[in-house]
C-alpha cells in the first residue's frame, strides 16, 4: 500500500459550497418544487493524511456534506477539487473511475450490509467491480486489519454482534485501499464498550494505512479522540474550523462553546449543569 | 428539516383529482342512469343494429357509442350497468373490509391467542384457490346480486386480516401506545382510539383498492354467466357479448372494457391519493 | 427508612425458551428520589421500568420475585387493581419524542383525556391544568399548541410536551425511559434541566433509565448498574463517581467518552473485566435453576 509521501498536500479542496434540494412536501400540483437550502457556501480543505472531524446538530447539513464529498449529491453551487480533479459535476461515468479511491462506512451496519451475503462476499464484491487482482488475499488482508479472524468471511451478517459488523464495513472500505475514507455517524448506534473497540481500531487504521478520514458525528467528545481537524457545522454553514486541540483549548464560535457546554460529563460537579 | 415537513399541508395531488373525478363521473351516470340514459338500455332494435360510434361513418344521433347486434345502445348500457357495479364495489368492499380490519386489529393488537387463531384462520383460508372458490360459492347459494357480494367478501377479507394486523402490530410497538396503558385505559379503548386513527389510512387505501377488484370479480363473474340472472346490463356480460362480434362492431366489447378498467385503476389511485393527503405522517 | 417502591429478587424469563432477561434484581426508591437504572442494550434496564408499569411485552414473562408500590405488591394484585393504581399514582416519559405522541390526535387531549377519563377531573379543569402545566415546562403559547397536531411541533417541544403530561396528573412515581436521547446535546441539556427542575419542584421519586453515565451524573441521587438483567453494583451516586466498587462499573466509566480527557476515557472493556461479570453470573443462574428445581 505504498503511496507517494504527499502528506499535508490538499486531498480535497472545497470551495463556496453550495447545495440545495426541492422539497417534494411543498411542491405545487403544476411546476417545480420550492428549494430547501442545505449547504450555504462551505470552503475548506481536507490535508491529505487528516482526521477530519464534522461535528454539527441534527439539520446541520453534515451529512449532506460527507454525501456531496462522495458526489453522492450533486452540488448547485462552488466547486470541490478532489486531488487536483474538479469533480463538482463530473458525470458518473466518469466519475466511475474515482469510486475505488473514496470509499464510505455507513451509520448503521445491520441495514448497509445485504443479509443474504456472507461477509467475505460483502468485502469482496467491490474488489470485483473495480477488476482488483487477488481478490481473495485481499478480503483476508483487510479481516486481518480489522482485527476479525478470516474465517469469519464464511458468515453471515446476522451472526455478527454490532460492533463486529461495524468492522465488516469497514473492512470493506479499506478492502480497496482507498485515499478517502467517509465514516458517517458510524458509532453513534453502538454501546460504549463496542464504540471504544471501534475507535482504537479507527486510530490504529488511519496510522497503518495511511488513509485519509471524514468522520462525522453529533459526539465532540468521540471527535477529540480520533480527529486532527475539527469543522463545526450549523444550519448549512460551518461556524468553526480548527486544529482539534485549538479547538477544545479555545474554542472561538460561540456555536461550539455552547456544544461543548451541553456535554454531560460522567462528573457530578461540572461546573454550568 | 424534520421539523419544517409537517407544517405544510400536501396538496391533493393531480391522480386524486383525475381518479376522484372520474369515479364521480361513473357515480353520477350510476344514480341518474334512467334520466341522463339516452335510450333504453334493454330495448332491441334490429333496424338500428350494429350501429357504429358516433365520429364513424353511418352513426346515427342519439347512438353515441354505436349499438350492439341486437340494436341496444352501447352507452346506455354503460350507464345502467355502473348501477350494479357500483352496488357490488361498495357494498361488498365495506363488508370486507369491516370483517377483515376488525379482525387484523384484534390480532394485531391483543397478540397472544386471538393473534394465533385469526392468524393460523387466514393462512388455511388464502390456500383455497380463490377463482373456484367464488365459482364454488356461486354454485351453492344460487346466481344473484347477494351471492356475488357474499362471494367477494368470503374471499377477500384475508387480505385486509393480514395487512391491518401488520400495521396494527407496528402502531402497538409505538411508545403513544405505552404511554395510553401506563395511564390505565382499557386495552379495548386503547386499540380504538390510539390505534385505530392511524391505522384508518392504510384501510382506507385497502378499502378502495378492494373495491376495484369487486368491480373486476363481478365483471368475471358476469362474464362466465354467473353473475345475476336477469337482463339487466353489466359491464362483465356486455364484455362477453362484445368478443362474439368483435370483428363486425368492436365498439360493443372496447367501451366497456376500457370503462372497467378506468374505473378498476381510478379506485386504486384513489385510495394510495388519499393516504398521501390524509395520513397524519408523512412517510 | 421506607421505600417507596421496592423491588426484590425479581427476575423475569422469555416466555417458551425460559431466557432469563432480569436475575434477581432488588432496587429500593425513596419517596421524592432519582435512582438511575444504568447498562448497555441487552442489560435490561429498560426492562425494569416496564415491569413496574405493568407494560412488559407478551413474550416476557415475570416469574419470581415483588414489586411493593407503597407496601402494595404490584404482582400479586388482580390486573384491572393494578391499571387502576398505576394510572392514577404513576407515569412514564418515554425515549423517542418521535414516536411518544399519537400522530392522529391534537396534543392538547393527549394531556387532558386521562385526568378526565381515569381520574374523573371535570374537561375545563383538565384544561386548565395542561396549560398551567405547558406554561410550567417552558412553553409559550400553551393554548395554540394544545390545538397543534405532534407533526406541527419540533423534538424538543414534543419532548417537553411528553414531560408535562407525566406530571399532569401529579404522580408519585415516573419511570423516565432514555428521555433524551434522542435529542441534540443542546437540547438535551434544556430537557434534563427542566426534567430536574419539575422532579424537585414536584417531588416526585423517579427511575432514569439510560445508557449514558454522563447522564446520571446530572439527575439522580442514586444508582444501579446492570449487566445482563443483573444489578452488578449499587450506590449513592456521589459515592459511584468518586470510587465505582465493582470491576464492569469501573470499565463502563472508563469506556465513557469524556472530551475532557482524551486519552482516559473512550477505553474498551477488558475482556477479562467481563469474563468476571460473566463468571458471576453463571454462578448465579447455576443456583437459580438448583432453587427452580428444588421443592
Amino acid at each position: 500500500m505504498a503511496r507517494p509521501d504527499r502528506k499535508g498536500t490538499p486531498l480535497y479542496e472545497v470551495d463556496n459550497l453550495h447545495l440545495s434540494l426541492p422539497d417534494m412536501t411543498a411542491k405545487p400540483l403544476i411546476g417545480a418544487a420550492p428549494r430547501i437550502e442545505i449547504l450555504r457556501g462551505l470552503s475548506f480543505t481536507v490535508p491529505r493524511g487528516a482526521v477530519m472531524g464534522i461535528v454539527g446538530g441534527s439539520g446541520s447539513g453534515k451529512s449532506t456534506l460527507g454525501r456531496a464529498l462522495l458526489r453522492l449529491l450533486e452540488p448547485t453551487g462552488g466547486n470541490i477539487r478532489f486531488d487536483g480533479h474538479d469533480i463538482t459535476h463530473l458525470p458518473e461515468t466518469r466519475l466511475r473511475g474515482l469510486r475505488h479511491r473514496v470509499q464510505m462506512i455507513f451509520q448503521d451496519p445491520m441495514s448497509s450490509l445485504n443479509p443474504r451475503r456472507r461477509v467475505g462476499g460483502i468485502i469482496a464484491g467491490p474488489l470485483r467491480r473495480h477488476g482488483f487482482d487477488r481478490v481473495e488475499a485481499r478480503v483476508a488482508e483487510a479481516l486481518d486489519h480489522v482485527g476479525l479472524p478470516r474465517d469469519f468471511a464464511r458468515r453471515f451478517p446476522h451472526e455478527l454482534s454490532g460492533g463486529q459488523r461495524q468492522r465488516v464495513g469497514i473492512a470493506r472500505a479499506i478492502a480497496l485501499s482507498p485515499d478517502f475514507i467517509l465514516a458517517d455517524e458510524i458509532v453513534s448506534g453502538l454501546d460504549v464498550s463496542s464504540q471504544a473497540q471501534v475507535l482504537n481500531l479507527l486510530e490504529r487504521l488511519v496510522g497503518e494505512l495511511g488513509v485519509t478520514l471524514a468522520f462525522i458525528s453529533h459526539d465532540l467528545s468521540v471527535i477529540r479522540r480520533l480527529c486532527s481537524h475539527v469543522i463545526v457545522m450549523h444550519r448549512g454553514e460551518i461556524v468553526e474550523n480548527a486544529p482539534t486541540a485549538q479547538l477544545f483549548e479555545a474554542p472561538q464560535a460561540a456555536y461550539t462553546r455552547a456544544l461543548l457546554d451541553a456535554i454531560p460529563l460522567p462528573d457530578p460537579d461540572q461546573p454550568g449543569w | 428539516m424534520r421539523d419544517g415537513r409537517g407544517q405544510i399541508r400536501r396538496r391533493a395531488g393531480l391522480r386524486l383529482w383525475l381518479s376522484g373525478g372520474w369515479l364521480a363521473l361513473v357515480l353520477f351516470g350510476a344514480v341518474f342512469a334512467p334520466w341522463v340514459a339516452p335510450q333504453d338500455p334493454l330495448m332491441q332494435d334490429l333496424f338500428t343494429s350494429r350501429l357504429p360510434p358516433f365520429w364513424m361513418e353511418g352513426a346515427e344521433p342519439g347512438y353515441w357509442l354505436g349499438t350492439d347486434n341486437l340494436g341496444r345502445d352501447v352507452l346506455s348500457r354503460i350507464l345502467h350497468g355502473a348501477r350494479i357495479a357500483l352496488i357490488v364495489a361498495v357494498s361488498a368492499g365495506a363488508a370486507t373490509c369491516l370483517i377483515g380490519a376488525t379482525l387484523g386489529l384484534i390480532a394485531g393488537y391483543f397478540r397472544g391467542m386471538a393473534d394465533i387463531v385469526i392468524s393460523r384462520l387466514v393462512d388455511i383460508w388464502m390456500a383455497f384457490p380463490p377463482v373456484l372458490f367464488a365459482i364454488l360459492l356461486i354454485a351453492v347459494l344460487g346466481t344473484g346480486l347477494t351471492s356475488i357480494i357474499v362471494a367477494i367478501v368470503v374471499i377477500d377479507w384475508t387480505r385486509f386480516a393480514r395487512v391491518v394486523r401488520a400495521e396494527a402490530m407496528n402502531q402497538g410497538a409505538m411508545d403513544y401506545v405505552a404511554s395510553a396503558q401506563v395511564a390505565g385505559y382499557s386495552r379495548l379503548r386503547t386499540m380504538l382510539v390510539e390505534i385505530l386513527p392511524n391505522v384508518l389510512p392504510t384501510i382506507g387505501a385497502l378499502l378502495t383498492l378492494e373495491m376495484g377488484i369487486s368491480v373486476i370479480v363481478e365483471a368475471i363473474l358476469s362474464f362466465v354467466n354467473l353473475s345475476i340472472p336477469t337482463d339487466d346490463p353489466t359491464w362483465g356480460g356486455m364484455i362477453a357479448e362484445g368478443r362474439q362480434a368483435i370483428h363486425q362492431s368492436w365498439w360493443v366489447l372496447v367501451f366497456p372494457l376500457v370503462t372497467l378498467f378506468l374505473t378498476v385503476l381510478s379506485f386504486s389511485q384513489l385510495g394510495e391519493g388519499l393516504k398521501d393527503r390524509f395520513d397524519p405522517v408523512l412517510r | 427508612m421506607s421505600a417507596y417502591l421496592e423491588i426484590r429478587n425479581l427476575s423475569a424469563v422469555v416466555r417458551g425458551t425460559g431466557e432469563r432477561l432480569l436475575r434477581g434484581v432488588s432496587i429500593a426508591l425513596e419517596a421524592g428520589h432519582v435512582t438511575g437504572l444504568v447498562g448497555e442494550s441487552g442489560a435490561g434496564k429498560s426492562m425494569i421500568g416496564k415491569a413496574v408499569l405493568g407494560i412488559l411485552p407478551t413474550a416476557v414473562e415475570v416469574v419470581e420475585g415483588e414489586i411493593l408500590l407503597d407496601g402494595q405488591d404490584l404482582l400479586r394484585m388482580p390486573p384491572d387493581r393494578r391499571r387502576r393504581l398505576i394510572g392514577a399514582t404513576a407515569a412514564l416519559i418515554p425515549q423517542d419524542p418521535l414516536t411518544a405522541l399519537n400522530p392522529s390526535h391534537r396534543v392538547g387531549p393527549q394531556i387532558t383525556d386521562r385526568l378526565v377519563d381515569i381520574l374523573g377531573w371535570s374537561r375545563a379543569d383538565a384544561e386548565a391544568r395542561a396549560q398551567a402545566l405547558l406554561d410550567e415546562v417552558h412553553i409559550a403559547e400553551p393554548a395554540r399548541v394544545m390545538k397543534s397536531y405532534p407533526h406541527e411541533l419540533s423534538g424538543g417541544m414534543r419532548q417537553r410536551i411528553l414531560i408535562a403530561a407525566a406530571f399532569a396528573a401529579e404522580p408519585r412515581l415516573i419511570v423516565a425511559d432514555e428521555p433524551t436521547t434522542a435529542l441534540d446535546v443542546t437540547v438535551q441539556k434544556q430537557i434534563l434541566r427542566l426534567i430536574a427542575e419539575m422532579q424537585a419542584r414536584h417531588g416526585t421519586a423517579m427511575l432514569f433509565v439510560t445508557h449514558d453515565l454522563g447522564v446520571v451524573s446530572k439527575i439522580c441521587q442514586d444508582l444501579a448498574v446492570l449487566y445482563a438483567g443483573k444489578v452488578v453494583e449499587q450506590a449513592a451516586m456521589r459515592d459511584f463517581f468518586r470510587a465505582p466498587a465493582h470491576p464492569y462499573s469501573r470499565a463502563l466509566l472508563a469506556a465513557t467518552p469524556q472530551y475532557t480527557d482524551p486519552t482516559g476515557s473512550l477505553r474498551p472493556v477488558e475482556r477479562d473485566v467481563l469474563d468476571t461479570v460473566e463468571a458471576e453470573i453463571a454462578a448465579d443462574d447455576r443456583e437459580w435453576r438448583n432453587g427452580q428445581a428444588g421443592p
